[in-house]
């Protein structure tokens, strides 16, 4: 049995695909048999909901009268900077700037309550954002100040573009001194005293498709509440890593980014994040549909929380010091059961993404599908497999002389 | 005249072993009762009183305590959940002290009790999008 995206995409057209969620498509497999499943099901929908740093997003303001070239000089968005070594009135926001007077860690730990993620959920959101631009002026773009409210219904555009999205597998944290530490992975107590972690485990949208046999680049998926696209691998992936026997990775291994039109996106899928002791996010909601091409994909998105295992990692000296021990390996049905033993030591866990979240995407994703509103793309590329050598490196730093 | 209040403390680190509760009951004749005790991530002790005594004695009490370096809240500041900007994510399960959030196994829903909770307000900076809100 094997279909084709275009056979797919035209039951999608005629109403008539059978889509489910990759929580769903667990049950049904086990009822059905793999080989039945596969048969009957068309598209198995995944769904992540977490605070992904490397996120932001590019704007075009339009040209002032009269013309103002904001590229070399200093622009802020609700007093967040935005980045300007771009083109004349293009700026980039990323999610974790900061305005220039948040007293960051300076009374540790800082609670960064307002940052470049905010500006973007509050643009998505309609509300109006304040901009204010100082440049050096030139023949052609004279103006050298420019203050103004902007709303994202008047940019020409506003575009989500993310580096890094929907690690697959992601690592857990633990804290092994004797004192409190604040990280990405949130507040850590003393002596085991929490375990943290963040991924959606069986509705991720990687680990249904461990190889990355139908996800790629130009991948049509469910960005921030609208529709965006898989750009190219995101940042630090890393797809050659310690497997288990069905496939999933280990630790941390494939990234995507991202991009798709702000516009169209909800705030209720892009949150502003304020992670206490470590800076501003954003939370995104990603949702990818896999077509069930053969009896082989299909197994892939029937993997379960039992099937997937993280590693245990020391945020208070393994991680801030680039040593590679692992404390243990646990399972997702682990982390989700309350508690983890590290160290013989029952620690009690809990979670950064949301899962309620990620069900709901791959809720409305499958809605879509079925709708006919949403057809599936033909990857113009993969992603880069195990067999690629793309490799997620270490700095190599060299001492510069003078 | 004779009063009955709920009260939170905050100890820092330095005083968690002191006798501090012993003197308000010898030095100024109150009745307590310990409605929550625990120790918060900073190592700070948290402390839920109900104290009972003469009012003389009682705000005599409570001038002790906060010279001795106790915060000391009143049990009346109310914590909310604003249902709209949760989640659902989990990061404040393990960071309450007395456990007022709880995981609907099934569906991963952060369940909030406000019963249990004591207004320690540890939970609101942990929160990434700020849902937990305090109101005097
Ligand atoms: S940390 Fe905040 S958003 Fe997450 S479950 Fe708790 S209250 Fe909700
Ligand atoms: S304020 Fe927050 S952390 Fe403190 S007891 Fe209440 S719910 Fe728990």
């Amino acid at each position: 049995m094997v279909k084709t995206i275009a056979e797919i995409n035209e039951k999608i057209r005629q109403g008539k695909a059978v889509v489910v969620t990759a929580e769903e498509i667990i049950d049904i497999a086990r009822e059905k048999g793999m080989k039945k499943a596969a048969q009957e099901v068309d598209v198995v929908t995944t769904g992540t909901f977490g605070i992904m740093c490397s996120s932001g997003a590019y704007f075009n303001i339009g040209h002032s009268k009269p013309r103002i070239k904001l590229g070399g000089g200093r622009t802020y968005l609700n007093d967040v900077q935005a980045y300007t070594g771009l083109g004349a009135v293009d700026l980039f926001l990323g999610a974790n700037a900061l305005p220039d007077d948040d007293p960051r860690n300076r009374i540790h730990p800082g609670e960064f309550n307002y940052g470049g993620g905010h500006v973007i959920e509050e643009l998505v959101a309609g509300k109006d954002v304040r901009l204010a631009a100082t440049a050096y002026g030139t023949d052609c773009y004279p103006r050298r100040k420019l203050e103004t409210w902007i709303n994202i219904k008047d940019l020409n555009q506003a575009v989500l573009f993310n580096v890094r999205n929907a690690y697959q597998n992601y690592t857990v944290a633990v804290n092994l001194s004797e004192k409190t530490i604040y990280t990405y992975m949130g507040i850590l107590k003393p002596k085991l005293g929490n375990a943290n972690y963040s991924s959606a485990g069986q509705l991720s949208p990687l680990f249904n498709d461990p190889y990355y046999k139908t996800i790629g680049i130009g991948t049509k998926i469910f960005l921030g509440g609208g529709t965006g696209f898989i750009t190219w691998q995101g940042t630090q992936h890393n797809p050659d890593v310690p497997r288990t026997e069905k496939g999933v990775p280990k630790t941390m291994a494939a990234t995507i980014a991202t991009i798709g039109d702000l516009k169209q996106m909800s705030p209720r899928w892009l949150i502003g994040a304020s992670i206490l002791g470590y800076g501003c996010s954003l939370t995104v909601g990603v949702g990818v549909p896999i077509p069930i091409l053969s009896e082989e994909i299909l197994q892939y998105t029937t993997v379960s929380d039992q099937d997937i295992i993280a590693p245990v990692v020391d945020y208070s000296d393994a991680f801030p010091q680039m040593k590679p021990d692992v404390l243990t390996e646990v399972s997702y049905a682990e982390l989700k059961s309350g508690k983890i033993k590290v160290k013989g030591k029952d620690v009690p866990t809990a979670s950064l993404s949301s899962y309620p979240r990620a069900v709901e995407i791959a809720g409305i994703l499958k809605e879509w599908i079925q709708a006919g509103k949403f057809l599936l793309t033909e990857p113009v590329e993969p992603l880069p497999g195990v067999e690629s050598g793309v490799t997620q490196k270490p700095l190599n730093e060299r001492p510069i002389e003078y | 005249m004779a009063v009955s209040k709920r009260i939170v403390l905050h100890f820092p680190r330095r005083l968690v072993e002191r006798p501090i509760i012993y003197r308000l009951v010898k030095d100024y004749d109150l009745e307590f009762n310990i409605l929550k005790a625990s120790i918060t991530p900073e190592e700070e002790g948290l402390l839920v009183l109900e104290l009972k005594g003469d009012q003389k004695e009682y705000d005599k009490g409570i001038d002790f305590l906060i010279k001795a370096g106790v915060k000391i809240q009143a049990l009346s500041q109310d914590i909310t959940r604003n249902e709209e900007r949760c989640t659902n994510c989990g990061a404040c399960v393990t960071v309450c002290p007395t456990g007022a959030f709880k995981l609907e196994p099934k569906t991963r829903i952060v369940l909030f009790d406000n019963d249990k909770c004591i207004a320690c307000g540890l939970c609101i900076p942990a929160c990434p999008p700020r849902a937990m809100e305090v109101h005097f």
